[in-house]
């Protein structure tokens, strides 16, 4: 029998399982490797909201989605691969398939009970869920991880433990991809544990030959390697990435990063990774609480650190009153707010953009501040070095958004060379100064000069009241408040200057610009290519400045005939760029509000449908 | 570089807007002293505090200060002391700000044993929003917003700083200046997060409130100071003291029932166990003297000393010199 090898430009896989069978390290395993191999990779994965829900049920269904191919941007709508490990992730993942996905099963654990803990009504799965169209590939994977194990002296339940490595064996078979990667990289995760790591290669290569001795009936895939810039590459995760980025910034800044914080789904990663990086001297305090989390955070940014608290919406909302006094001690300060589902405790681990207007205007008072918003996991690194960069150099805090599907999601990423990152040069005061200088005496940009405890000369009292313009006494003037407002405002404002200029992407003389900010830039970006590829025109300005907008996007917008905002809330951006500019043309919006990135497929059908 | 200092090194420009007769006044000065005498120059000095009357005091102090919102100046203090443990930092705290809005921070600053120095000024009610009661207000207290009193019982600090695993608990009276810089400058001395409980008076709102103990005519009758290795004995007469009988604290009068000086207990602040400290914090008028001075000084490991102890344990591990030498020891591949 001849096997037929098909030649794709891209593909989704999908590894879906009970929580216990590890298909969140069997994704990563295949999206590391993918990328070691040379395609773009974009993965996301879709925990349950149970830590350990009772095995085999439809609320314990752990995903992990994996792109792979040339221009990626997204994790992908629906995927062409299924890899589904009981009923219950068959039963799941109906939605996220096609009609003619490969859909790889653990045939054993389709038996009665397992039907039967999923909410099956028969004994015929394919046929109840509907899946005739479908290409079922049945592999008793219990059964032959049980012989492939049968000498290792090993337990049963840990040996069907290495359920996972099996179906990996088989998904790299299925994709031509050479197991010895996985092998290499199976090794630094179980290196210190032998018989682990013995079992897991030993089943792996089991699966992966399995796939070539059974001669299913699929064909299997080629992806070509992408060219990609030269360099060394990692995968990285959003969190991973903010947290870096703050580390580079500080060591840039020659600071000593503080984060105070306290953990929060699915904000904790960045606490998490700081507080690993100890090795590298970042000091991190797990607060009792979010607002302890801010005020640790000002009084190291008092004390001269470059300080940050990283948090979710809820966290953000105790936050609050800690940021204002950081808005009036113009202190700097970084604010990493991880967006999810809302309101109240909401959707813990699903993805939304529902918290920008509290980012911009969820404080009592006049309280300007800077927003920025990441657009990808990696990217969160640069817009962490930006937001602190910002909050140092203008002394003030600054408000960074990514969102759970960033946060969570990986792509590979470039390793940075930092000398080509732009200096940070906090106002620091200097001696020369100390005759003429008062706490809040001002450089050309607004910014108020940083005394810190411990310089000799400069002791000074600054707080949460008004104070005099000058010299940071308290003030109750009239005139006095007016004109501080007024320059607090004029500090953020003047931020527009040094930011870069808004780009389009797409046809830039199209009809119609869609409009996005923040972590649907990759579903933006090709629906809009793909529309374009189809024979339609638009255009995307996707924004990653918030407060202050880019100079130029009342120019830019006005270009348009027809603007869409799309984002994943009810219409915030929307409703701010409204109330920002005066814009010409009509301001259209697509809102989804489900706790799950836009899909590519229903934003092609919206443009198509509005134009 | 100097090293010696005067109060005067320590008093601001800015004119001191307390009420006159205002409890504060005494504390501010007994902080002054001790800054000045621990040889730790104003510019090496941060003082935190929250909102509400007593909260003004970094104004008035010539160091670094921040003045900052109602209830968290305990974080702000522990993020300046972790950030930079060179400073000496010192927390300024109202009854109000430190144990209602800010109890949380407070039992979590205490229990991390971070080295700050926290004085709280306790008025036994809200002064600056001008006469509320507050956490430490005795049961039945009348205020503007308990008109008919209040139908809840007090905290009392020292019950929550030993609850809360305190190290170093003490207390002084705004009428008693000089034990009071004796107990400050040893509670800038000590090392590790030391509370110190001002029992103030309020003349507008509150006046009197803390009379039975600190009017002239009972005070040694009703209190007692505490010193190290000294026997705890008090009375206007020193023929009082105190004893251990079963598993309480008795007061007792040396002459009678055959109790001799010999009899009464020493105190031990250093002690580790607090059994005995949380007795004496927890002592009130009129059946016990209540404690002052000093009433627990015990040696433990120090939060900000153990986060860059641990720094420094761990950077050898990996010895990374950049952010760059960790992304190395990443899982990585190169595109040529
Ligand atoms: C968030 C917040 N809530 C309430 C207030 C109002 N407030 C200011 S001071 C204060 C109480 C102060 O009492 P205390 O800490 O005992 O200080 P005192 O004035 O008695 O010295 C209150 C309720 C505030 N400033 N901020
Ligand atoms: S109102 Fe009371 S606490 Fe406030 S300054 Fe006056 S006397 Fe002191
Ligand atoms: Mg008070």
């Amino acid at each position: 029998m001849i096997v037929t090898v098909k030649e794709l430009d891209r593909a989704v896989i999908r590894f879906s399982g009970d929580s216990g069978d590890g298909m969140q390290l069997t994704g990563t395993l295949f999206s590391t490797l993918s990328a070691v191999f040379g395609n773009e990779i974009s993965t996301f994965p879709d925990y349950p909201a149970e830590i350990r829900a009772p095995q085999g049920t439809l609320s314990g269904v752990s995903g992990y989605q994996v792109h792979i191919g040339n221009k990626v941007y997204t994790p992908g709508d629906k995927a062409d691969v299924l890899v589904a490990m009981n009923p219950a992730a068959l039963k799941v993942n109906v939605k996220n398939i096609k009609k003619d996905t490969v859909v790889l099963i653990d045939v054993d654990a389709f038996d009665e009970n397992g039907l039967k803990k999923a909410l099956y009504k028969t004994l015929d799965p394919i046929e109840e869920l509907k899946l005739g169209s479908v290409q079922i590939v049945s592999v008793p994977i219990s059964t032959l991880v049980k012989e492939s194990l049968a000498d290792s002296g090993m337990g049963n339940k840990d040996i069907l433990r290495s359920k996972n490595m099996f179906a990996l064996g088989l998904i790299c078979w299925l994709f031509n991809k050479p197991i010895e990667e996985a092998m290499h990289l199976l090794n630094r995760k179980f290196g210190k544990k032998p018989t682990i790591l013995e079992a897991n290669i030993k089943v792996l290569t089991d699966g992966f030959n399995y796939g070539h001795n059974i001669h299913a009936s699929v064909s299997t895939y080629n992806i070509q390697p992408t060219e990609m810039p030269k360099g060394i590459y990692t995968d990285v995760k959003g969190n991973e990435a903010t947290a870096w980025g703050l580390i580079a910034a500080a060591q840039q800044a020659g600071l000593q990063l503080f984060l105070g914080s306290y953990p929060i789904t699915p904000a904790s990663e960045i606490l998490q990774e700081l507080s690993a990086r100890k090795d590298l001297g970042v000091i991190t305090v797990q607060a009792e609480d979010e607002i302890a989390g801010v005020c640790t955070a000002i009084g190291a940014s008092f004390a001269g650190n470059l300080a940050a608290t990283s948090t979710s919406g809820p966290g953000l909302a105790l936050k609050a009153e800690g940021i204002n006094l950081a808005v009036m001690a113009e202190l700097p300060l970084v604010i990493v707010d991880v967006q999810r589902g809302g309101p109240s405790t909401g959707l813990p681990t699903k993805t939304e953009q529902s918290d920008l207007l509290q980012a911009l205007y969820g404080r009592n008072g006049e309280s300007p501040l800077v927003v920025l918003a990441a657009s990808t996991p990696s990217n969160c690194f640069d817009f962490a070095y930006t937001a602190s960069k910002l909050a140092l150099e203008h002394m003030t805090p600054v408000i960074l958004l990514t969102d759970g599907f960033l946060a969570n999601g990986s792509s590979a990423w470039r390793l940075p060379d930092l000398s080509q990152y732009p200096a940070i040069h906090p106002p620091f005061v200097h001696k020369e100064m100390q005759d003429k200088w008062a706490p809040y005496l001002r450089n050309e940009e607004g910014s108020r000069y940083w005394a810190v405890p411990g310089m000799e000369g400069f002791a000074h009292r600054v707080g949460g009241l008004e104070k005099d313009s000058r010299t940071g006494a308290i003030s109750t003037d009239p005139a006095n408040h007016q004109l501080m407002t007024d320059l607090r405002q004029q500090k953020i404002d003047n931020i527009a200057k040094v930011i870069p200029p808004l780009q389009l992407s797409g046809d830039s003389q199209a009809d119609l610009l869609v409009v996005g900010w923040g972590g649907t830039y990759g579903h933006l970006y090709s629906a809009v290519q793909q529309f374009n590829e189809q024979g339609s025109q638009a255009a995307l300005a996707h924004f990653n400045y918030i407060n202050p907008l880019p100079a130029n996007t009342e120019e830019v917008l006005n270009k348009f005939k027809k603007i869409v905002v799309c984002e994943l809330n009810s219409g915030q951006f929307a409703s701010y760029l409204r109330s920002k500019l005066k814009l010409k043309g009509e301001v259209l919006q697509y809102n989804k509000v489900q706790g799950q990135p836009f899909t590519v497929e229903e934003l092609i059908q919206h443009f198509t449908a509005i134009l | 570089m100097q090293t010696s200092y005067t109060i005067n090194d320590f008093k601001s420009d800015q004119y001191v807007r307390w009420c006159p007769g205002c409890g504060n006044h005494a504390v501010l000065n007994s902080i002054q002293k001790a800054m000045s005498e621990i040889g730790i120059s104003p510019d090496n000095t941060a003082v935190i505090s929250g909102i509400g009357c007593s909260s003004r005091l970094p104004y008035y102090v010539n160091t670094y200060g921040f003045h900052t919102i109602h209830g968290r100046a305990s974080a702000i203090a522990t993020g300046v002391k972790v950030a930079n443990p060179k400073l000496a930092v010192w927390q300024i705290t109202g009854d109000g700000d430190c144990l209602a809005i800010g109890g949380n921070h407070f039992i979590h600053t205490v229990r991390r044993n971070i080295d700050i120095n926290l004085v709280q000024m306790n008025n036994g009610m809200y002064g600056l929003t001008k006469g509320q009661y507050a956490p430490t207000s005795k049961r039945g207290f009348v205020s503007k917003s308990s008109p008919y009193g209040t139908v809840e019982d007090p905290f009392n600090a020292a019950d929550l700083c030993f609850g809360a695993g305190g190290q170093f608990f003490a207390r002084i009276m705004d009428v008693d200046l000089k034990n009071s810089q004796e107990v400050m400058k040893l509670a800038a001395k000590h090392q590790g997060c030391s509370v110190v409980e001002a029992l103030v008076n309020c003349i507008i709102f509150n006046d009197g409130t803390h009379k039975d103990v600190s009017a002239k005519d009972v005070r040694e009758d009703h209190t007692i100071f505490l010193r190290h290795g000294e026997r705890m004995i008090f009375g206007k007469d020193r023929n009082k003291g105190l004893i251990v009988d079963g598993f309480k604290l008795k007061v007792v009068k040396i002459g009678e029932n055959g109790i001799t000086e010999n009899d009464i207990l020493i105190h031990d602040a250093k002690c580790q166990d607090k059994t005995l400290h949380f007795k004496l914090g927890h002592m009130r008028a009129p059946e016990f003297p209540l404690a002052l001075g000093i009433i627990r000084d015990a040696e433990a490991p120090v939060y900000d000393q153990d986060v860059y102890a641990q720094l420094e344990e761990v950077k050898p591990k990996h010895n990374f010199k950049s952010l760059n030498d960790f992304f190395m020891s990443l899982e990585t591949w190169e595109i040529k």
